[in-house]
């Protein structure tokens, strides 16, 4: 190197100079050409790029309401929401699921039920929500999970409110419950506002006032980072939380009720005939609402579904059962409204009637006959005769037209979900399902309330307000009012109504006075239920019971028990100032005035401040002297 | 010396007064000073893409002070020791390598370290250093430009530790030795035609390099094609820092504001793609500021390599510069969608310790070179 000249020297310093000066130039173009992609990125296209980074860091999230309480006529909490911590997988997040759920169960107890319940709620769930793989975490649980959370994506801690009823049975079927949101409610649902719900009213009151309960969804808008962690709320619409819903129904009556039916199965209805307001609404018997909140296991929902008690069926409003001899006020009020019969007309009763021509013989309960009756006795003493008479004279056509204003064979429009209609069977009917024409004899088969003609104890109630406020009829409504949580101001439920007109009042009295001496004849029917302290009207009745077991003779204990007669008893009391409408009915109880009056005089008593009926063990032979057909 | 340029002496007289006291300790005040502000600017960066964690601002404080410690230590050795030195560390370095290849750590997929029992080292960043000592030591031997033998066998001793790397693999290291290797040829004056047949070489050869290839390093390539074809796998990482990057606008979103950094959604945002970070807070504005804080830096280093007393100060000095260039190059380009994802990262300013104590070592070369001129000369 040292031997190189002195020029050659310069000659390399001068090469070197210039790719020094070439690659600066060099160096100048790609800093220049990466000016250039930065002022493309960070000036052309900073406003699409800005959306783009509020979209990655913005999210929208639902916030649930929180559902509305239901409370009774005294304030006593029937519906609750309680705060529960469960684990849910996000089926769209997870990969090997049956390995995840292995892995969970090492970390929280997992057992057979736990699964069995994802299993069925996986196949109901909306696309991206959470299935609950484990209910109420324990806080060690939460615990555990938080630590190894990180190994479990698409598994996640869920904090919601979860309902609780509880006072458990007593008011099961006129709450219903809610479940978790199945794909068939997603179609029949805002599905906006239940963004972030996970539970709807399946049944009874909690359906009916879904709308109500639920409230409005609320959103805000969350700064998440990459891994979809909330870190901060930027924006928020608070949701609107449901309103908290105050019933008529008072659960001392409620209680008076279902201890007065005991262990017998049967419902009772209980309305104030002034507003339409159900008092109380049992049916017996009954199950544990909150089994299905979270979805019962399938052993539980076989055993309540296969049980021979029926004990998820809603005997009150969804039992169907000819009303018996409870529709012959009414029957005798349509009588007097069209002219058919008076308050003196009188009718004898051989024990038999046939139609002019025919020789069939329908036979009156009592087989010597009753002799000459008029219209109060025809109901004091319950006698088919006379209504089959009249039955026949008013015709299927005026006889249907006249207890339909009644509500029977029509939905009462309670705000109970799944109320079933009756049957009032008409012309018209009979065409449609089973393609015949009317036989008059079927005219007085309806007379007495047998026969096709099927009424709830619902409507056998509404009905009875009805009687009771001389022709108003009131839809029954279980819920008074509702209120949003922390507010003052009430909002009532509408009333709806419409009248039963008859050209005389008086017609109101006769059949209200025949009802009364139903209790207070020393022959009524229902006598031994009378009271000084308040006077009851009222009409018993007997449902027959048409059984499918008739064949099974060999199980005849237990089958003979299931075909006796259900009884039945409407009732209400004061005479001079009604208060309270009652409908009993007790399945295969035999006789209305001895076994279903005796639970609407405790219902009554209880609620009018009556003392408390004993019931008397030795009852005599003309006490048990009852309704039949 | 009567041949003297006059630039060279002004450049003395400037250092007998100005920078008289860190000159006598071999320091370069130019570099120095820019060298200090890029290594700032890179604590804040570094302490905002970090999600203000200040561990991680100390521990790359601790880094650079030991970074900046060896640079001025290796400012003290003159040139000539330099080059007497550069083969026995360049033979030592493939040694390595090949140690790294039998016995060495798995580190995120790829052999890379060498767990020498008390320190982890990694032989491939010794390389970066000993590969353009060794070609300038080569080259220095004959006049310059070189001719053909020299060139060949000084490709030759690069693309040995360049194929030992690339198979670790590691591809991001392997250009940035390959790239030190040809630029100390640029530097040696290699012919215009040369460097054309050269290039028209490595195109033909390319094809080839996809058949050796990982498959990641296929995907990088094709997602660097169509970032979009896979948004939530190899393409994130492009898209994400682009969003960053354009979001952050002319003015930027302000330090520590960045929601793209930090919200996670910028992957490697502290390490790899800090560069973005930069865009999204600092903005157009700031960024045109780094860029020419690294300009300025790579002037210096080629106004070194252009009144450099040597041979070999010349071509280790030029080499050395015009890596940090592929550096900063490499690195915006591939945060920039410019250029596919390899994983080098932007030199001074992103956080970890080994390619920064390795490029200060070579600016300390790079000092030696400028300081050692007097000494040179007598």
């Amino acid at each position: 190197m040292r031997l190189t000249s002195l020029e050659e020297r310069q000659r390399e310093q001068r090469l070197v100079a210039t790719r020094a000066i070439v690659s600066a130039i060099i160096v100048l173009l790609g800093l220049l050409l990466l000016s250039l992609r930065l002022l493309h990125l960070q000036v052309d296209r900073h406003e699409h790029f800005t959306v783009l980074s509020k979209d990655n860091r913005v999210k929208i999230q639902p916030v649930p309401p929180a559902r509305g309480l239901i409370f009774d006529a005294k304030g006593i909490l029937l519906a609750d929401n309680h705060p529960t911590f469960s684990l849910e997988i996000t089926l769209e997040k997870v990969e090997d699921l049956a390995a995840t759920i292995d892995e969970l169960a090492q970390l929280v107890p997992i057992d057979a039920n736990d699964r069995a319940r994802f299993e069925r709620l996986k196949r109901q769930r909306m696309r991206f929500q959470g299935v609950p793989i484990r209910l109420n975490l324990t806080p060690k649980e939460m615990a555990r999970f938080a630590v190894n959370g990180h190994r479990f994506p698409g598994v996640d801690v869920r904090a919601e409110l979860v309902r609780t009823y509880p006072l458990v049975e007593a008011t099961a079927h006129v709450l219903g419950y809610v479940g978790r949101i199945n794909e068939r409610e997603m179609t029949q649902i805002d599905t906006s506002n239940y963004a972030g719900t996970h539970f709807i009213g399946k049944g009874g009151l909690e359906k009916a006032h879904e709308d109500v309960l639920h409230g409005r969804v609320g959103y805000q808008q969350v700064e998440v980072n990459a891994r979809g962690r909330i870190l901060r709320t930027l924006e928020s619409t608070p949701p609107t939380p449901g309103q908290d819903v105050f019933l008529y129904l008072d659960m001392t009556l409620q209680r008076v009720a279902i201890d007065a039916l005991g262990e017998r199965r049967g419902a009772v209805v209980a309305i104030d005939p002034r507003n339409g307001g159900v008092l109380a609404m049992v049916s017996k018997p009954s199950y544990d609402p909150n089994l299905f909140v979270e979805g019962i296991t399938q052993a539980d929902y076989n055993a309540l579904l296969h049980s021979p008690d029926k004990p998820l069926f809603d005997r009150a409003a969804r039992g169907q059962y000819p009303p018996g001899s409870t529709v012959k006020p009414f029957v005798a009020l349509g009588g007097l409204a069209s002219g058919f019969t008076t308050a003196r007309k009188t009718v004898f009763c051989s024990g038999s009637f046939s139609l002019p021509g025919q020789s069939h013989r329908f036979r009156c309960w009592r087989k010597g006959g009753h002799g000459t009756v008029n219209l109060e006795r025809a109901i004091v003493e319950s006698c088919d005769v006379y209504f089959y008479s009249l039955a026949n004279q008013m015709g299927i056509d005026r006889l249907h037209g006249f207890l339909s204003q009644f509500g029977f064979g029509m939905r009462t429009g309670i705000d109970v979900a799944g109320e079933l209609t009756g049957l009032l069977p008409s012309r018209e009917w009979k065409q449609r399902v089973r393609r015949q024409s009317w036989y008059p004899g079927e005219t007085l088969i309806v007379g007495i309330g047998q026969g096709s003609f099927l009424a709830t104890p619902l409507q056998l109630a509404a009905a009875t307000a009805t009687m009771a406020n001389r022709g108003y009829f009131i839809q029954p409504r279980l819920a008074r009012a509702s209120r949003f949580p922390g507010a003052t101001k009430e909002t009532p439920f509408p009333l709806v109504s419409h009248r039963v007109e008859v050209s005389d009042p008086h017609y109101w009295d006769s059949v209200i006075s025949a009802m009364t001496q139903v209790v207070e004849s020393p022959r009524g029917t229902a006598k031994r239920i009378r009271t000084p302290e308040y006077r009851i009207a009222g009409k018993t009745g007997t449902s027959q019971v048409f059984t499918i077991g008739q064949k099974q003779t060999y199980h005849e204990s237990k089958i003979s028990e299931r075909m006796r007669d259900h009884a039945l008893f409407i009732a209400f009391a004061p005479v001079e100032d009604p208060r309270i409408a009652v409908a009993v009915l007790v399945e295969n109880g035999g006789h209305g005035g001895s076994d279903a009056a005796p639970v609407a005089r405790r219902v009554m008593d209880a609620y009018l401040g009556g003392s408390t009926l004993i019931e008397t063990p030795g009852a005599t032979d003309a006490d048990h002297e009852s309704d039949g057909d | 010396m009567a041949t003297k340029d006059i630039s060279s002496r002004l450049d003395e007289n400037a250092d007998m007064t100005q920078r008289g006291l860190l000159r006598r300790i071999h320091l370069d005040a130019l570099l120095l000073v820019a060298l200090l502000a890029l290594c700032g600017f890179g604590l804040l960066v570094v302490y905002s893409a970090g999600d203000q964690d200040i561990i991680i601002v100390e521990r790359q404080l601790t880094r650079l002070i030991l970074a900046f410690g060896l640079m001025a230590a290796v400012a003290q050795v003159p040139p000539h020791l330099l080059r007497r030195w550069s083969f026995a560390l360049y033979l030592f370095g493939v040694v390595m390598l090949i140690a790294v290849l039998l016995f060495g750590d798995v580190g995120k997929g790829a052999q890379r370290w060498l767990d020498l029992g008390i320190v982890r080292f990694q032989p491939s960043e010794l390389l970066k250093l000993a590969v353009p000592m060794t070609v300038a030591w080569l080259l220095s031997e004959r006049p310059l430009p070189p001719r053909l033998p020299w060139i060949l066998l000084a490709v030759m001793l690069t693309l040995i530790p360049v194929l030992l790397i690339a198979k670790q693999p590691d591809l991001g290291t392997a250009l940035l030795v390959v790239s030190a290797g040809v630029l100390v040829l640029f530097i040696a004056g290699l012919s215009w035609w040369t460097i054309l047949g050269l290039g028209l070489t490595v195109s033909a050869i390319a094809p080839l390099a996809w058949l050796i290839m990982h498959d990641y390093q296929r995907a990088r390539v094709l997602t660097f094609l169509n970032p979009e074809s896979d948004p939530l796998g190899t393409g994130y990482h492009i898209i994400q820092s682009q969003i960053a990057i354009g979001s952050g606008g002319i003015s930027g979103k302000g330090w520590l504001n960045g929601t793209q950094s930090h919200l996670e959604f910028l992957p490697e945002r502290h390490t790899d793609f800090i560069f973005a970070v930069i865009g999204e807070e600092f903005g157009f504005a700031g960024i045109l500021v780094l860029l020419a804080l690294y300009f300025f830096i790579i002037l210096r280093g080629l106004m070194i390599t252009a009144h450099a007393h040597d041979r070999y100060g010349r071509l280790l000095a030029g080499g050395l510069t015009l890596v940090f260039f592929v550096y900063v190059f490499v690195n915006t380009g591939m945060v920039t969608g410019l250029l596919p994802v390899v994983g080098v990262p932007l030199p001074l300013i992103s956080y970890g310790g080994t390619s920064m104590v390795t490029l200060l070592i070579g600016f300390g070369m790079i000092m030696s070179v400028e300081t050692h001129k007097k000494k040179a000369r007598t």
